[in-house]
């Protein structure tokens, strides 16, 4: 979908881009860095709208400095700043914008109606956009970015000033955008944290340089924890202490609690998952010991431990310690 | 075709509802068709420039925009046509044989009427284009710097030429209807008609530009009338001076520093017309070639000013 050869971008007292080599697939890709990262220069060069100053980018194989109008055409963008003029509908910008991007008058209606229907706007995209809230305002930069059918959307930090259930909404919206309508997503954040579950792929850029580029599994998946709580029964008074040397009877690995600080800490086992059979294990030893099994769930790292400097020794060793970066993931960390 | 608008139309009126806007319907039922990709004509750049020239022309007199933004074009098109229509009534009721009022002297009197008109229009579309940074979701389509500037400038050109034109076409209309003299009345309409594209060129551009400074509507506006007025009275003062104290010669030369008496000067020059300066003293082709010079050089100035004001609003 993108690729970069050595990208650079040099303004005449900042360099936003250094020597940037990137090649991102098909599926939701993150873009994640600090403000001032280079995210947006990025994006502007991707879209052809900036010359980058050395090396080459492609996207969906066409050159950005030779293709720009052709990129444009087959790639949708949704700005992080507003855009939206208050005094016409939805549908009139979405129209308009659809016929800006070569869609003929009819088509631009049809997609205009489905788009809008699809990013959940339904009655009110017949009133003025001025009086939308801003999550309804953010559904309207999605679509108008979704409605000419892009290959490829490039979603600029798309979650902005959203409450915590809009953020999730937006969140789901733009991970269907690519389960349900086929559309790869480039979208970019400062928040580590949020791309987790919507992300195959996250790329950490800072200072304008790579920092890290992985499969979302990578970041998280690299030890699969189960987290067990079960209940305490007449027979074994503390059910947590005696599954806990049953399990380590059955051999398996356990954790040292290190949910400390969480209610209801000291009764949830964290057990190092090596396989399906490890949940066979602890499902029958819990039977066996006749306790009530109260949950037993998969605990994901969060991307932010990644780059968090690892006092824990039972994690692996290769990461990237940048200190903005474990801020800006410890922030997301609620 | 219209099955699918059906569709996209009924499932954003009833969200929850879908069955039963489907049962109404009848004939037409309603399945939650998921997601569809794009498969038709995709047309590009010029298409995209055309697309957004006509959005902006309708826009320009309020069309496709809220019923207020609609009032004052909409009133300022009736005042300007209203004189034209009073002047053919009264023609053809007292069986004139030429019209009280040369074609190309038409915008020159109505020049008030044409200034609001620029001032109320222009800043409406570029600066909320700027204020509500929606420039930048333009350059984010096919369309380039110079697609955006040309069909704004192209609007705006056209929306004024439609102002003025417009009384000419009744005028004309009247005098045939009065049956004056056919040869005689269609010169001077063609004269009038050229005089009035080169205005809209003219005005449409110093507008835009104008308007194209600020993000803010207001100051637009007022930067339009004050660069109109400010030099129209400047220039007609000092050319009644200049006349009063029989310095003849430089009448004609003021009139390069106003853009009406510019208009005025290279029509008197070219296109028949009876100059509107003191004295009726306009210029001759000689000084007419200088006159239509500084009205080209604004015209490409203008575009030149728009092209490198859009230079870095991208993104």
């Amino acid at each position: 979908m993108i690729a970069t050869e050595g990208l650079s971008k040099r303004f005449p007292r900042v360099t936003a881009l250094d020597r940037l080599s990137l090649d991102i697939g098909p599926g939701v890709t993150g873009l994640v860095g600090a403000n001032g990262a280079g995210k947006s220069t990025m994006i502007k060069i991707l879209l052809g709208l900036s010359p980058a100053t050395e090396g080459r980018a492609t996207v969906l194989g066409l050159d950005v400095a030779t293709s720009g109008s052709a990129i444009r055409e087959r790639v949708g963008y949704m700005p992080e700043h507003d855009c939206l003029p208050p005094d016409v509908s939805a549908t009139e910008f979405v129209v308009h914008m659809a016929r800006m991007s070569g869609l003929p008058p009819t088509a631009a209606r049809e997609r205009t109606a489905d788009t809008l229907r699809h990013v959940g706007l339904y009655e009110e995209r017949y009133r003025p956009i001025g009086g939308y809230s801003t999550g309804m305002k953010q559904r309207v930069k999605l679509a108008q970015a979704l409605v000419h059918d892009p290959q490829l959307v490039l979603l600029d930090e798309p979650t902005n000033g959203l409450d915590p259930v809009g953020r999730d909404e937006m969140l789901g919206l733009i991970r269907r955008v690519h389960t349900d309508f086929g559309i790869s997503v480039l979208v970019t954040s400062h928040l580590l944290g949020e791309l987790e579950r919507t992300c195959d792929h996250v790329v950490v850029i800072d200072g304008g340089t790579l920092l890290r580029s992985s499969s979302t599994s990578d970041f998280t998946q690299i030890t699969t924890t189960l987290a067990v709580e079960v209940t305490d029964t007449d027979a074994h008074p503390d059910g947590t202490r005696a599954l806990r040397e049953a399990l380590t009877t059955a051999g398996l690995t356990l954790h040292a609690g290190t949910e400390e600080g969480l209610p209801g800490a000291g009764h949830i086992l964290l057990i190092e998952a090596k396989g399906e059979e490890t949940y066979d294990v602890v499902r029958d030893t819990v039977a066996e010991l006749g306790l009530g099994l109260v949950r037993m769930e998969q605990r994901r790292h969060h991307i932010a431990e990644v780059f968090r400097p690892q006092q824990n020794t039972d994690a692996p060793a290769d990461h990237a310690t940048d200190h903005t970066l474990v801020k800006g993931g410890a922030h997301d960390e609620h | 075709m219209s099955t699918e608008t059906e569709n996209g139309r009924t499932a954003g009126a009833g969200a929850g509802s879908g069955s039963a806007a489907g049962a109404e319907a009848g004939t037409t039922r309603i399945h939650n068709i998921g997601y569809r990709n794009y498969e038709g004509s995709r047309l590009g750049r010029a298409y995209a420039r055309r697309s957004l020239y006509s959005q902006s022309l309708r826009g320009a007199y309020g069309l496709g925009r809220s019923a207020k933004s609609k009032v004052l074009p909409m009133i300022l098109f009736a005042v300007m046509c209203l004189p034209a229509a009073i002047i053919v009534a009264v023609a053809i009721a007292t069986n004139l044989k030429t019209l009280p009022l040369d074609y190309t002297r038409y915008a020159i009197f109505t020049q008030a009427v044409i200034g609001l008109y620029l001032a109320s229009q222009a800043p409406q579309s570029v600066s909320r284009d700027l204020r509500f940074k929606t420039v930048p979701l333009y350059f984010s389509r096919p369309i380039e710097r110079v697609d955006y500037v040309l069909a704004k400038y192209g609007a705006m050109a056209s929306a004024l030429f439609v102002l003025t034109g417009a009384p000419l076409v009744i005028l004309y209309a009247g005098s045939l209807l009065a049956k004056m003299d056919f040869a005689d009345q269609t010169k001077g309409f063609g004269q009038g008609l050229v005089s009035v594209a080169l205005l809209s060129l003219l005005f449409g551009g110093l507008g835009l530009v104008l308007a194209a400074l600020t993000p803010r509507r207001g100051f637009g506006v007022a930067a339009v009338i004050a660069t109109l007025t400010i030099s129209y009275g400047a220039v007609s003062t000092l050319q009644a001076i200049a006349w009063s104290s029989d310095a003849i010669g430089a009448v004609k030369w003021l009139g390069l520093f106003s853009p009406v008496t510019l208009i005025d000067g290279v029509q008197t020059a070219f296109l028949g017309a009876t100059s509107a300066f003191p004295g009726e003293a306009g210029p001759s082709a000689g000084v007419g070639v200088v006159y239509l010079l500084v009205v080209l050089a604004l015209v490409l100035g203008s575009y030149a000013v728009l092209m490198r004001r859009y230079r870095k609003v991208g993104l």
